[in-house]
């Protein structure tokens, strides 16, 4: 432990509207902590900076899951073991029950919390890829009112998002339209539990007499956070699937695609494997069996 | 920018503990360096490894991830309380057995993880038992031997009979 204890104050107001008030009251100087998966693994390294935090766990308005007739709604607290045990998130967003058991391990998976995740804004971060192909809505709070905005418009760079700095993510807001999609998700890491993702895509699409009539790509690994890959749907859109396309598709995702090299991987390898998943994908869209 | 020291309570293995602690002090250390309970481990100390596996509120942690503040009013059980009363709890009886534990570093994790599993799903598959444990690293046994000790204790709680059921 490089860290020092006594550096790091942190206060635990207990509901969310001590926590917004907080926030207001000084923009920029608190810091959310929720399950302290990211933020306490750099501060046994020594290396967290924030100086003040404010704790968010065990505040109830931010820990829920509701399925309603329209959609389901995640709050930000919401950990990922309780997104693994919903029945909602497993009938109706089953990619996304599927990412949730992907993050690191159970352990994780009792502390790690949705909103961490996205706020984290990692390029690799495991639940990005299934919202993003679920047109998923983040809900934004301040003592102002809160706002939606779709959460392909949350992350804005590496590691920056479009929160103010009196803003908490409240929850993420998913519709219910997607049962008739094909879905697809896949991970490619070092191994198949702790790994974290060298990239990883999703997709939902419908294929009406063998014509892609819609299409949502979304990627990790591949940009400096997690995005949908709009060039390369726009290329699939419209075309039925045969091999042309596909070594079409394959070739717009290779320029569309802004990986790096980094401990995990390489540019070169990530975006290689990012259109073979994307050829996996087409080729089980062109196939008749039942969504994966 | 200072953590003034605040005190805590919460309970460890059935017993109520107060400690008077800077709050963003990890659980693993105060476990260990304010309750002296050093059953739990310290591996990589980000959450990679289990060695500091613990149960807070019947669920499987990595203590050296949470902030000591969130233990406020939890329950905590850590391997130093499983064997009851001096009889070893039926999981540690079988990797006695079939040599689930060689170095020992991980083996109270692995302990931690695997009483978690069986607390939620009392016969699991290898599977289930290869996920429930897949957050644990172990570079002593390969693994199996731990397996084949949790389906030990899984099928015959008293561990008495033979393992290498699957």
């Amino acid at each position: 432990m490089r860290g020092n204890p006594d550096a790091h104050e942190i206060v635990a107001p207990g509901c969310l509207a001590a926590v917004l008030d907080l926030l207001t009251g000084a923009p920029g100087e608190w810091t959310p902590i929720a399950g302290g998966t990211e933020l306490m693994v750099a501060h046994a390294a020594g290396r967290l900076a924030a100086s003040r935090l404010v704790s968010l766990w065990g505040i109830r308005e931010l820990r829920f899951i509701t399925t309603g007739a329209k959609g389901i709604s995640i709050g930000a607290g919401a950990t990922f073991r309780d997104l693994r045990g919903d029945a909602g998130i497993a009938d109706h967003l089953p990619l996304l029950a599927k990412a949730a058991s992907w993050i690191g391990s159970i352990a994780n998976q009792s502390r790690a919390t949705v909103g961490g995740n996205l706020v984290n804004g990692s390029p690799a971060a495991d639940s990005s890829p299934a919202l993003l192909a679920y047109d998923a809505e983040v809900e934004l709070v301040s003592v102002r009112g809160s706002r939606r905005i779709p959460y392909s418009e949350f992350h804005t760079g590496y590691k920056r998002n479009a929160m103010a700095p009196d803003e908490l993510l409240l929850a993420v807001h998913l519709p219910l339209r997607f049962a008739r999609h094909r879905r697809y998700l896949r991970k490619v890491g070092t191994r198949r539990a702790m790994a974290i993702s060298k990239v990883a895509l999703a997709g939902t699409a419908i294929v009406e007499e063998g014509v892609v009539s819609e299409l949502r790509l979304a990627a990790a690994s591949l940009a400096p956070f997690p995005a949908r890959l709009y060039e390369t749907e726009a290329a699939l859109v419209g075309k039925s699937i045969d091999s042309r396309t596909i070594e079409s598709a394959r070739e717009v995702l290779l320029t569309e695609a802004r990986p790096i090299d980094d401990i995990r991987s390489t540019a070169e390898y990530r975006k290689r494997v990012a259109a073979n998943l994307l050829e996996e994908f087409l080729l089980e869209l062109r196939s008749e069996g039942s969504p994966k | 920018m200072s953590g003034s020291q605040c005190t805590l309570r919460f309970t460890v293995n059935g017993e109520n503990c107060a400690v008077q602690v800077p709050p963003m002090k990890r659980l693993l250390d105060v476990l260990r360096e304010d309750l002296h309970l050093t059953g739990t481990k310290e591996g990589c100390g980000e959450g990679e490894c289990g060695s500091c596996s613990v149960r807070m509120d019947g669920e499987l942690v990595n203590s050296c991830l949470v902030p000591v503040l969130h233990a406020e009013g939890a329950n905590i059980q850590t391997v130093d309380g499983l064997a009851a009363s001096g009889t070893l709890h039926p999981l540690q009886q079988a990797f006695l057995k079939y040599g689930g534990a060689q170095c020992g570093i991980c083996t109270p994790g692995m302990l931690m993880a695997a009483t978690q599993l069986l607390s939620i799903n009392p016969h699991p598959t290898m599977a289930e038992i290869r996920e429930g444990l897949a957050g644990n690293l172990c570079r002593c046994t390969g693994f199996i031997r731990i397996f084949e000790s949790v389906i030990a204790a899984a099928h015959n709680p008293s561990a008495d009979q033979g393992a290498h059921a699957r």
